[in-house]
């Protein structure tokens, strides 16, 4: 009779996730500091609610260890780290400063990375892509660098076996089937798990959950803000608007107007 | 400051340089008389390249490594061996992205990403980002001792040849990358394509949430056949998982500046409006008469796709 082995692996991961205004309402830039106005209520960004789960369907699939969360917001706004918390993230740090508006896409890298390092690194890193208010959309591989990590963008399907990461990343002709050891960071699109819904359970249990608020001061992380930023806006303007056209209700009919506008540009 | 010492992220797709390369060396020309390309793999096109502009090719072996860590860090090695360029020049893709990344770190330099346009005064050099689906034009001027970092979207600069020689390829081998190396690319998978590329079509016929299911997607592709333009698609259907990303416009996806640009059941999503607005002319066909699509229409049909396509298609088969 043969043995019986069971290994059991923890898997602990950071996500990044970045509270945003409700993209929803239009956006808008605050006149004295050219930034964009986060004053109202911030919510998690949809971008990273991909990384919740897949965060969460990792550490369930290894059979142990815990997802915590990352977050830079200027104003102490937790609103969004409780919806991931929500999820099944098990604590957060949240680095709010005020000192820390106007910083740019490396000092926000160099203070994730300094919050990835506060909480004793993990097994794997997850950002998305990029934000959907800023989408700069360099952060993630920055903080792999600061950290010294390799990394896995635009992972479309991302899977752990034998302690190592198999990723499919998108590519512009198709996708790569790529191995990546551990300890790394990833980067994932928007679309490759299907985030679930909090349950009220989980909301009530979010309350809570540790948030471990810090400063840039905390992090060592000098200087942030405009400051360290190496680069200012110097203008700020209107594009020019494209008018808009005809606006015709259909009653059935309004088909022939398509062909007609497709045969005066002479494409028919 | 003067920009002495251009370089440019070139790539090539089917041993060309693409569009966006050629895009971005005449700028770079028309800034600097000094103009180096650096390109994965051996193969570089010297004589493209050099047609347009660029008067020195680096050329990085980067073997199964992914392009961001394995040519940033040769590009370092480079840097450190005292040639230092002043402004360095990536196309707004997921290649330009990793390797600016990486190398803004190495270098602890600033990036600016999505830019349309590039100046130099003389006394600093400014980009302009567009935000808010365009809406609002930024101008970002950098601070401090260069590289400056900065990616661009395609087709910001019409690509113009120069009439140049053929570039001088040196070859840049990759540094031990330590950890750091350990992400390596095992196979390729090329999704098939037919017509014309998305990019590149003179007619795009774009589809998105307001066709309700993923077959009729069908309908798109459909009249898109029929106009012999190529198909496109909003991201929440690609998310969603009805088309593959490479039919994605907008701002994750594709640049289209077509002569005609039809938007099916799509609202117009800032995050779409900035990868479609340059199109020559727009039409849009949307059951909500308050989708912001129509704001930039030539033409709005404020009605039902499952209705308005089939008649386009069955009209245009009856001619």
């Amino acid at each position: 009779m043969g043995s019986v082995s069971v290994t059991m692996s923890l898997m602990n991961v950071i996500v990044c996730v970045k509270q945003i205004p409700d993209p929803a309402a239009p956006g808008a830039l605050d006149g004295a500091t050219n930034t964009l106005k986060r004053d109202g209520k911030l919510i998690l960004d949809d971008s990273d609610a991909y990384g919740v789960e897949m965060a969460l369907q990792l550490v369930d699939k290894a059979g142990g260890g815990e997802v915590s969360l990352i977050s830079m917001a200027p104003n102490g706004e937790t609103a969004g780290l409780r919806t991931a918390l929500a999820m099944g993230a098990s604590k957060a740090v949240l680095v709010s400063d005020p000192a820390l508006q106007g910083s740019d896409a490396l000092t926000t890298a160099k203070i994730l990375a300094a919050a990835v390092q506060r909480l004793g690194g993990a097994d794997l890193v997850i950002g998305a892509t990029e934000s959907s208010d800023g989408y700069t959309g360099t952060v993630p591989e920055q903080m792999a660098e600061l950290l010294g990590l390799p990394s896995v963008t635009f992972a479309k399907k991302v899977s752990v076996e034998g302690g190592a990461l198999k990723v499919d990343r998108q590519t512009e002709a198709g996708y790569d089937e790529v191995t990546c050891a551990l300890p790394a960071l990833i980067s994932v699109t928007a679309g490759v798990v299907e985030p679930r819904y909090p349950s009220f359970k989980g909301i009530m249990a979010a309350k809570s959950k540790p948030v471990e608020e810090v400063t840039a001061a905390d992090l060592n992380v000098t200087p942030v803000g405009w400051a360290g930023a190496g680069q200012k806006i110097s203008n700020v303007a209107q594009a020019e608007a494209r008018q808009a056209g005809e606006v015709i209700e259909d009653d059935g009919e309004t088909f022939g107007k398509i062909v007609g506008f497709l045969e005066n540009l002479k494409v028919i | 400051m003067a920009l002495n010492n251009i370089w440019v992220f070139a790539q090539a797709a089917n041993g060309a340089p693409t569009s966006a390369t050629l895009e971005l060396l005449t700028k770079a020309r028309s800034l600097s008389s000094n103009v180096t390309a650096f390109i994965a793999g051996s193969g570089a096109d010297a004589a493209a390249l050099g047609e347009y502009g660029a008067t020195a090719v680096l050329a990085v072996e980067i073997g199964k490594n992914l392009p961001g860590v394995a040519i940033a860090s040769a590009l370092k090695s480079v840097i450190d061996g005292g040639n230092t360029p002043d402004l360095i020049m990536f196309p707004q893709n997921t290649e330009g992205r990793d390797i600016m990344s990486r190398l803004s770190v190495k270098l602890d330099k600033t990036v600016i990403t999505n830019n349309i346009d590039i100046t130099d005064s003389g006394d600093g050099v400014t980009v302009v980002t567009p935000i808010f689906g365009g809406n609002t034009l930024v101008s970002t001027t950098f601070t401090g001792a260069g590289p400056f970092l900065a990616a661009f979207r395609p087709k910001s600069f019409a690509a113009e040849s120069a009439g140049g020689a053929a570039a001088a390829v040196t070859a840049v081998s990759v540094p031990d990358l330590g950890a750091t190396g350990s992400a390596q690319v095992v196979a390729v998978h090329v999704e098939a394509t037919t017509g014309p590329k998305l990019d590149e079509a003179n007619i795009v016929v774009a589809g998105g949430r307001g066709l309700g299911e993923a077959p009729s997607f069908a309908m798109v592709e459909e009249l898109a056949t029929l106009l012999k333009g190529a198909p496109g698609a909003s991201r929440a259907i690609v998310d969603a998982g009805w088309v593959p990303y490479s039919y994605q416009v907008g701002q994750t996806g594709k640049v289209v500046k077509p002569t005609i640009y039809i938007a099916a059941g799509i609202s117009g999503a800032t995050q779409h409006m900035v990868g479609m607005k340059g199109s020559k002319n727009i039409i849009a066909i949307n059951k909500d008469k308050e989708a912001p699509i129509f704001g930039v229409a030539d033409l709005g049909i404020v009605g039902d796709v499952h209705k308005v396509l089939p008649q386009i298609i069955a009209a245009l088969k009856a001619r």
